[in-house]
């Protein structure tokens, strides 16, 4: 069972949360010329790291609030977990 | 090499067996390959067997960084079909069949190759229009799909739940009566075997630690045992392809994810058949030994961990519960977890890369053991002539971009959802 700090509700079991994959994504800006190759990275290319991961989350049965978690893949250990809206050094 | 034989196995009986040949040798790494394949899984042992057998290149490596066999190929639930709609998968896999049925002949190895048919339960009506359809399709592939309605499934599996106050009740089901399991650890060793046999070398433990790229040609490979030149790489790693594709400077439609699968104590016989849950995602067939084995979804996140966690197991079972309620009583003797390669379509990427000289097999999703065959003899045709052969060329690497996905669940991008 994962355990996650929710920043908002506190230490909660995975039961609660859903997953909501890679949160490094970032989605192309709207109003410049965007190729191809920039959607096909941002809809289908993902490094899928083996270590740290930021990832996101939604406290489904909890908060609704998504939320970014940063977790390590080979051992499931979670680090930090943060807001969706916070900036991380 | 040693032919099993039944006239050899009483010959060796008299000396107590102790003077059989090795199935295979464990060589030190030449300097220079024809083609190097990464990865000593099913796929990879496949490939090299038939990059030898169709295309008479032996001059070939297989590095593994474990031991053979160590990873997928020795945890999955053995399930083989071709019960798909699309003509890419549906074509793909049926040829994978005619494989699969003379494998043991083929490999002198007894794979156990048993067709005892899979059934996909519906508990809808919409559901049973959807495998209506998918029948069709399948049946003009010239694969065999039989529409069963809910007294032909109580006939072949009276153990399900047909009682009337369920929540999913069975509507009735799509049945592949070829569909079948088999003894997966054999198909990887007899693989290897008869790539042995014919010239490949098969290095394991040893780690591939970096690719040797220049003016965008492969030239060879750095491993844990030193540089092996080659004119030729495959990649074969599935769960291990983004950690790789990093060292090449690619990211892929790919995400690993962890899969579960489990099986009880061993019960006397009681199924004869391979089933699955047509509302949720799990799927039973009972072994040779007498164990139900089963699995279902994925535990929904990133990971490369090979363990599992309990609450992705209980959902799983509930389901299970829910199909056959006799499954409650059964005690769990193992549950074991995987990595898989999750393509962001459902569908495997078999294709050469922008690099000259390396070529890519990932993506296998929930289904890798089944394409095991067919997998290995389309990689092995397009790594041998450096051109995808028809039956692959669907599973492309740019399908992505271009917009020709091969999604035949329908469910995007999210591969963890399910």
């Amino acid at each position: 069972m994962l355990y996650i700090n929710c920043p908002h509700c506190g230490m909660r079991s995975q039961n609660e949360f859903s997953y909501g994959g890679d949160a490094s994504v970032k989605r192309p800006e709207l109003n410049k010329e965007i190729s191809d190759n920039e959607w096909d990275d941002f809809v289908y290319n993902r490094k899928s790291l083996r270590g740290k991961h930021l990832e996101l989350w939604q406290h489904i049965s909890g908060c609704r609030q998504w939320i970014k978690v940063e977790r390590d893949t080979s051992t499931h250990e979670i680090f930090r977990t943060f807001k969706a809206n916070e900036e991380i050094a | 090499m040693q032919k099993y034989s039944i006239f050899n196995l009483v010959k060796n009986a008299f000396s107590n067996h102790q003077n059989w040949d090795l199935a295979w040798k464990d060589p030190t790494p030449k300097e220079e390959y024809d083609v190097v394949i990464i990865g000593g899984g099913g796929h990879g042992l496949a490939t090299a067997y038939y990059l030898a057998k169709e295309h008479n290149i032996t001059k070939v490596a297989i590095i593994e960084k474990g031991w053979i066999g160590g990873g997928n190929v020795g945890r999955n639930t053995t399930i083989i079909r071709s019960n798909y709609m699309h003509d890419e998968n549906g074509l793909f896999s049926e040829f994978g069949m005619e494989l699969w049925r003379k494998m043991s002949q083929d490999l002198n190895y007894n794979v156990m190759f048993s067709p005892r048919g899979i059934i996909n339960l519906a508990h809808s009506d919409a559901q049973m229009n959807a495998y209506a359809r998918r029948g069709n399709s399948m049946r003009l592939n010239g694969i065999d799909a039989l529409l069963l309605n809910r007294e032909q499934v109580k006939e072949i599996i009276p153990m399900a739940d047909f009682s009337d106050n369920v929540r999913f009740p069975i509507f009735g089901g799509l049945m592949q009566p070829s569909a079948g399991t088999a003894r997966h650890d054999a198909v990887a060793w007899g693989y290897a075997r008869q790539a042995d046999s014919m010239g490949v070398d098969i290095i394991q433990n040893c780690e591939v630690i970096g690719f040797d790229v220049s003016a965008g040609k492969i030239n060879g490979i750095r491993t844990s045992r030193g540089n092996i030149k080659a004119k030729k790489v495959g990649l074969c790693v599935a769960g291990s392809t983004n950690i790789l594709a990093e060292k090449l400077n690619m990211t892929l439609p790919i995400e690993t994810h962890l899969l579960q699968a489990c099986v009880s104590e061993p019960i006397k016989p009681v199924l004869d058949n391979v089933v699955t849950f047509g509302a949720g995602h799990f799927y039973v067939s009972q072994s040779d030994k007498g164990e139900m084995v089963m699995g279902g979804d994925l535990d929904g996140y990133n990971s490369y961990a090979q363990r599992g966690n309990l609450p992705t197991l209980q959902h799983v079972l509930t389901e299970g519960i829910a199909m056959m309620p006799f499954l409650s009583k059964l005690k769990m003797l193992r549950t074991w977890g995987g990595i898989m390669d999750m393509s962001m379509d459902g569908s495997p990427i078999i294709d050469k890369t922008h690099i000259e000289g390396l070529y890519l097999n990932c993506g296998w999703c929930y289904g890798g053991f089944k394409a095991t065959p067919a997998s290995g003899w389309t990689f092995a045709h397009t790594i041998a002539q450096d051109r995808v052969h028809e039956l692959n060329a669907g599973y492309s690497l740019n399908r992505f971009s271009t917009g020709h996905l091969i999604d035949e669940k329908g469910l995007g991008t999210k591969t963890w959802i399910s």
